[in-house]
Parts: C-alpha cells; sequence; structure tokens
C-alpha cells in the first residue's frame, strides 16, 4: 500500500480493491457488538480541516476511533491560517505532535499534495479544491458494489457541476480503473476545457443517458456559481438537470440514485428522489467510515485479527 | 579607467580575434593586437555577445526588499551576461512619477553592476484608470521609454489607445501584459487537460490572444509603437505574425522559461512552476521557439520574478506569481534554441542585446563589438555546462525552476563601458558605481 491517499488515481487496480475488501471486514467489525479494534492503538490520527465539513470529519474521527486511534481535530478555520503561509507552520506543528496520519480537507486544490512533501506521516486528502475526494469515490464504489454485485461494466452516469467538483474527479479516475464506464452529464459551462483527456463520455443530455445507467449520481450545484453566469437560473437547471421523479422513472428496474452530500433538495435532486428505495445516500454515509477505516488501517500497516475480541 | 585585452575571442561565431577594451569603449578589434598596458584575459574558446539586455526585470525595490534589490537583482543580471534591464514598475509605491524611477535608476547606478532602466507605469498606480505622467517620466533623469502597468493588463480599451498615442511624442512604447482580465478571474494555471484534471480554474490562452489582437488593431490605427510582454501562446504569434506582415509597429518577447517549461510541471502543485502568464503546452513552446528563431518574436526577456520563500511555500492557490530568470535566461535559451539549432550565436545576441536595445531606444547598448561602440561585452563559453543550485544565486530570492537542471553555456565574464563586473562566473571584485550612461 502506499504511503499518502492523495488522488484516487494513484490506486491501482489490486490497491483499490484491496481497500473495498478491507472495508467489507470494516463493515462486519461494525455489526459487532462491541465496533472497536485494536489495530491503531497508541497512532495519532490528526484530522486538519481547513474548510467545514462536519460530516467528513466525523466520518473519519469514528473511522479512526474504532480503530483505537488517537484522534485530534485540528480545525485550521478561523485561526491564522487564512494566508496560505499557514500550512507550512501547520505542517511543522504536526510534525512536533508526531502524526501518524493527518487528514487534510482544503480549499485549494494540491494542498494535501503540498502537506504530503512536509510531513513524514501519511496524508489522506478528505478533499481538496475543485480537484479531488478520493475516499469519497472509493465509498461511492463499495456502495455501488453492494448494492449491485459488481464495479466491472457499470454504466455510472455522474450529473451536475462536473467543472468544481473533487467527487467527479475522483469517481471518474477510480471507476475507470476498476471497470466502470463513465458518462458526465452537465450543462456545457460546467464541463472543464480539456475534459477530452479523461476516461468518460460527455453528454449533455440527460434524458437520453438515463435509461442505460445502472448508477447516476447527482453532484451538488452550489448556489453561488449562479453569479457567475454558468446558467441563466436556478429553475432552468433543475428543468434540465435535476432528477425528479418523472426522470427517476426512465432508469432501468435496478438502477441505484447516489449523491454525496449535502443536497440541494428540489435542485439537483428531487426529494421523493432522494427518499426513494433507490437512493443509497444513507447507506453512503455508514459506508463512508468502512472504507475511512480500511483507508487507514491499510496506510498506517495496522495489524489485522483480534477483530472480535 | 580599466584597460582589457581580450585575446582569441570569437565573436558571434567567426574566427578567433583579440577585442581590446579601453576608456569604456572598443579599442581595437583584431589579431594579435599588442598588449600595451592592458590586463590580458585568454578568452580562448569563448564566445563574445554583445552585454545582454532584458526588457523585463523585476527588482522588487522600493517596497518588497525582503525578496529583491536593485542591487542584488542588478548583480544577479551581471553574473547571467546582462549590461542592462528594465525594471517593470510594479515597485510599492508603484513607479508612476518622475521621482520613482528616478530613485530606481539612482540605485541602480549606485550598485554599478548593469544599467538600469525603469519602465514608467502606463496609470496612475497602476489602477487602470488614469494616464500617470508618462511625460515627466520621459523627461526625468531616468529618460523611460517603456510604459508599462505589468501585472496588470491595460484593458481599457480607450486608455490603451491613448497611452500608445500619447508617448509618440518622446518614441515611447507601451509594453501590454496581454491578460483580459474577465477571462482570468482567479485563474492558476494555463487551461487544458492539465488544469482539468489538477482542478485549478484555467487560464485561457484566448484571454491573451484577444487583447494582443485588439491591441494590434489599435497600435495599427493610430500608427503607434506596441510591444508585447511574455507572449505565451502560438495563436498569439499567429497574430502577432499577421499584425507585422500589415505593416503594424509591434514588438514582442517571449520569457525563456516559456520557451523551455510546459504545464505538465503544475502536476506536482509546486507553487515554483507558479507563473503569469502560466506555462502552457509543448505545442505553444515548439510555435514560441519557431516565432523567436523568424524573427516574429523579436527579443527573449526575463520576466525574473523574485518571490520571498513565505509567498512561495504556500499552497498552489495561495502562492505568488513568477519566477527568477536573470542568472540562467542565456542557459535556458543556449538549451531551447543554440542546442536545438534554431539559432545561431549571432540570433542570441540580436534577440537579447541588439533588438530589445532598439525596443528600449538604448544608446550604448545592445553593440555592435565594432571598434567606437561602447564596451559591454558577456564572455560565454559555449562547451561548458551548468547545474542550477539555488542556493549559489545572487538574488535575494530562491524561486527558480531550473533548481538541480543542468543547462549549456556558462557566462564566464561580463564587462559594463569595459569594466569587469563579473570575472571568472563571479562578482569582479571592484564593483563600485559605474558612471554615465
Ligand atoms: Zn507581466
Amino acid at each position: 500500500m502506499m504511503r499518502h491517499l492523495l488522488s484516487a488515481g494513484d490506486l491501482s487496480r489490486d490497491e483499490a480493491l484491496l481497500v473495498l475488501d478491507t472495508a467489507a471486514e470494516m463493515a462486519r467489525v461494525a455489526a459487532a457488538p462491541v465496533k472497536k479494534l485494536p489495530t491503531l492503538r497508541g497512532r495519532t490520527v490528526v484530522n486538519l480541516f481547513f474548510e467545514d465539513s462536519t460530516r467528513t470529519r466525523t466520518s473519519f474521527e469514528l473511522a479512526a476511533k474504532r480503530l483505537s486511534a488517537d484522534v485530534i481535530n485540528f480545525s485550521a478555520k478561523g485561526s491564522a491560517v487564512s494566508k496560505g503561509e499557514g500550512l507550512k507552520d501547520t505542517a511543522l506543528t504536526l510534525e512536533a505532535m508526531g502524526a501518524d496520519a493527518v487528514v487534510i480537507r482544503h480549499a485549494m486544490s494540491g494542498a494535501p499534495h503540498r502537506l504530503a512533501g512536509w510531513v513524514r506521516g501519511s496524508v489522506v486528502n478528505a478533499g481538496d479544491g475543485t480537484h479531488e475526494h478520493p475516499t469519497q469515490a472509493l465509498l461511492d464504489a463499495f456502495t455501488m458494489r453492494s448494492r449491485l454485485g459488481r464495479l466491472e461494466g457499470l454504466q455510472v452516469t455522474l450529473v451536475g457541476d462536473i467543472l468544481h467538483s473533487r467527487v467527479a474527479r475522483s469517481n471518474v479516475l477510480l471507476l475507470r480503473t476498476l471497470g466502470a464506464e463513465v458518462t458526465l452529464v452537465a450543462p456545457p459551462t460546467l464541463i472543464p476545457v480539456g475534459v477530452e483527456d479523461w476516461p468518460a463520455q460527455v453528454s449533455y443530455d440527460f434524458d437520453r443517458v438515463l435509461p442505460k445507467s445502472d448508477v447516476v449520481m447527482m453532484l451538488r450545484v452550489q448556489r453561488e456559481r449562479m453569479g457567475a453566469v454558468y446558467f441563466p437560473s436556478v429553475r432552468e437547471y433543475s428543468r434540465r438537470y435535476g432528477l425528479d421523479a418523472a426522470r427517476m422513472a426512465m432508469l432501468p428496474p435496478e438502477s441505484v440514485v447516489m449523491h454525496p452530500g449535502p443536497m440541494n433538495r428540489g435542485m439537483e435532486i428531487a426529494a421523493e428522489v432522494a427518499d426513494s428505495p433507490r437512493s443509497t445516500i444513507v447507506e453512503q454515509v455508514t459506508n463512508g467510515v468502512s472504507v475511512r477505516m480500511a483507508v487507514l488501517y491499510l496506510l498506517l500497516g495496522g495489524a489485522m485479527g483480534g477483530a472480535s475480541e | 579607467m580599466s584597460n582589457w585585452l581580450l585575446r582569441n575571442v570569437t565573436i558571434l561565431g567567426a574566427a578567433p580575434t583579440d577585442l581590446h577594451l579601453a576608456d569604456g569603449v572598443i579599442a581595437e578589434v583584431g589579431r594579435g593586437l599588442a598588449t600595451g598596458g592592458a590586463q590580458v584575459f585568454d578568452a580562448a574558446g569563448l564566445v563574445a555577445l554583445p552585454g545582454l539586455v532584458d526588457l523585463h526585470t523585476h527588482l522588487r525595490e522600493p517596497g518588497r526588499e525582503d525578496a529583491e534589490t536593485v542591487a542584488s537583482g542588478t548583480l544577479a543580471a551581471a553574473l547571467g551576461g546582462f549590461t542592462a534591464v528594465h525594471a517593470m514598475a510594479n515597485t510599492d509605491p508603484a513607479a508612476d512619477t518622475a521621482g520613482v524611477v528616478e530613485q530606481v535608476w539612482r540605485l541602480g547606478r549606485d550598485a554599478g553592476h548593469c544599467d538600469v532602466f525603469p519602465v514608467g507605469a502606463v496609470t496612475v498606480r497602476r489602477r487602470g484608470e488614469q494616464l500617470a505622467e508618462l511625460g515627466a517620466m520621459a523627461d526625468s533623469a531616468a529618460r523611460v521609454r517603456v510604459f508599462s502597468d505589468d501585472g496588470h493588463c491595460v484593458d481599457d480599451a480607450v486608455l490603451m489607445r491613448r497611452a500608445l498615442e500619447y508617448v509618440k511624442a518622446f518614441d515611447g512604447v507601451v509594453a501590454q501584459h496581454a491578460q483580459e482580465p474577465r477571462l482570468t478571474h482567479a485563474a492558476q494555471m494555463n487551461e487544458g487537460v492539465v488544469s482539468a484534471r489538477l482542478g485549478l480554474t484555467g487560464w485561457p490562452a484566448v484571454a491573451e490572444e484577444s487583447v494582443i489582437a485588439r491591441d494590434c488593431l489599435l497600435a495599427g490605427h493610430v500608427g503607434s509603437r506596441l510591444h508585447v510582454c511574455h507572449v505565451s501562446t502560438a495563436g498569439s504569434v499567429e497574430i502577432l505574425r499577421w499584425a507585422k506582415a500589415k505593416g503594424i509597429r509591434v514588438t514582442a518577447e517571449v520569457t525563456p522559461h516559456h520557451l523551455l517549461l510546459t504545464d505538465d510541471l503544475v502536476t506536482g502543485y509546486d507553487p515554483v512552476y507558479k507563473v503569469n502568464p502560466p506555462l502552457r503546452t509543448a505545442g505553444d513552446v515548439a510555435a514560441l521557439r519557431a516565432a523567436l528563431a523568424d524573427g516574429t518574436i523579436d527579443a527573449v526577456a526575463t520576466d525574473h520574478a523574485p518571490h520571498s520563500l513565505e509567498d512561495k511555500e504556500t499552497e498552489w492557490g495561495a502562492a505568488a506569481f513568477g519566477m527568477l530568470g536573470l542568472e540562467t535566461a542565456l542557459g535556458v535559451v543556449a538549451e531551447a534554441m543554440v542546442s536545438t539549432g534554431l539559432l545561431d550565436w549571432a540570433g542570441v545576441a540580436d534577440r537579447m542585446a541588439v533588438r530589445p536595445a532598439r525596443i528600449g531606444r538604448l544608446d550604448g547598448q545592445g553593440g555592435p563589438l565594432e571598434p567606437g561602440a561602447p564596451a559591454n561585452v558577456v564572455l560565454l563559453d559555449p562547451a561548458a555546462t551548468v547545474t542550477v543550485d539555488p542556493g549559489s544565486l545572487a538574488s535575494r530570492s530562491r524561486n527558480t525552476p531550473y533548481a538541480g537542471m543542468t543547462l549549456p553555456t556558462r557566462v564566464v565574464a561580463t564587462f559594463l563601458r569595459g569594466r569587469p563586473t563579473v570575472l571568472d562566473g563571479k562578482p569582479a571584485e571592484s564593483g563600485g558605481p559605474g558612471g554615465g550612461r
């Protein structure tokens, strides 16, 4: 296993499958009466969040605690880190604390890569700017596999703000590695220039893609994009690219609907879709903990065993 | 006065000859010159070029003396083979008055490493709202002829037109930093496949090209001189070629880094590769090299942009734009243009000394290496190589993208009006004020 998890593209097929298989083991632990493994006892995991994300931070925190690691939440937001030099100083502080792993969330793309150059411990990218969110892609793949029984050959459609989505970038890379076929659906303004290099198809027509989709993943559209004229109005966006009950009915019977959260109900996804049996949104949260346990376990080389003590 | 006899030097690729520098000028050129009282310098195997002239240098003084000073920057220039630099106006305060440009000019004269020609800001505080007192700067002791808001684009078409017209009165030139601001809001790197993958906001080629096209049309309309800073795209080259064919009085420069480096270097998010305009694609690099070779691009200009460690040891998005260039310029040009056969040494002299001096309207810089001309000379060893060590640079800053790279050629000596500023690749002992211009 590698030392850091910075990009979903860094994982080979075998490594990605190892994470998913390990996550399945971790899920069994979570189902046991005592949900704790001693494997990372004495190790320190730092949650370094430069951006608010209670759900991701909590998920990592729970994962680390279930592995018996010491967890430090280092919320950098609001402290003296609005200027960039804070990251280097923070890295030195973490070194002094003896962090074995640093889980970093940052508003700037590439911040985890910089951090990895300054600390000895493992760095886990928990979302960097508009770049990547590899553990999200892993938990998404885990969720698809447990719902649909396979990843190879799955038709996965990602819909929404591809341009600014770290979830999309990580999913495209990981799903290709795992043999799924990805189609990106968005208004052309929210597809990056240079997308032709991605291992994915691009469509502007959601309705044409729906009937052949095994998975539809709806991405959050930030309302602040409105000011930058990416689309004329929320209503028009929702009409063309939102997933409502009528569109959901166009999906094949077994298909699932995913969303990395947090959702804009009524914008990219209708409430009745989010709450339907096709929706995996709640499972995604549960699986997130198992996948993050697997990642920390594998990066820190924890010893498996004693799982049921 | 210093008195040097450079023995067996090769001038622009011709047969070896002697070059006698005395009283600030080239006294004699010829084989087997008498030694007289001159100090003899064995220049066998070395190539002599006119002292290099940089059209685009950020010396950071006044305002950011932690990153560079006029003294440290001009020493770096001398070590790179330059005898003149144009100091960009984006200092703090901006060089938008006669007072500031004279201050920078005096600091350069006192340091004595090379001539410093301040560039005047086009607009007050480089804000793009109101013309700075261009005439006062032109008439000052600094004798400003190049005006630029570099770092900012003069994007208001009317203001740009007026600036182009106004500087005709003293044969000035407006050097445009071509960057359409709306198209490059929050831009971090070249927009293309690499930016798409890295999730960094793109800086599209069209944001440069559209401004160059507009400015060429404006310059043609009012019959003025336009200079385009740091051309970085293949499309810009096509526009310049078209404009020159139409007889528009436009000149252009390219930086060494845009001749060598490409945007895939951004992959590791190391801000040492963060520069504006950004590193582009291999196709752009090829087009820029071809354009420099055929003269569509007139000059190499370093855009030497020192930045302190705090401004570079950060996340990519928080880091400052810019990279060092003076001490590596000749090596990079040798690598990109000479090793590839695109330019010979005469061509390098033309693009790095002759034409930049002409664009800046500098008398006494840019050659020729003939009797009576000011003795501004650089001696380089074309057979040597240099491995770039950031720690040994004369610049106060360390933001070189070439760390660890081995580049061809080595600057052996630089003479400013006959006085050595660099000998054996090191600062010459004498130093001191150069005086005169
Ligand atoms: Zn510029």
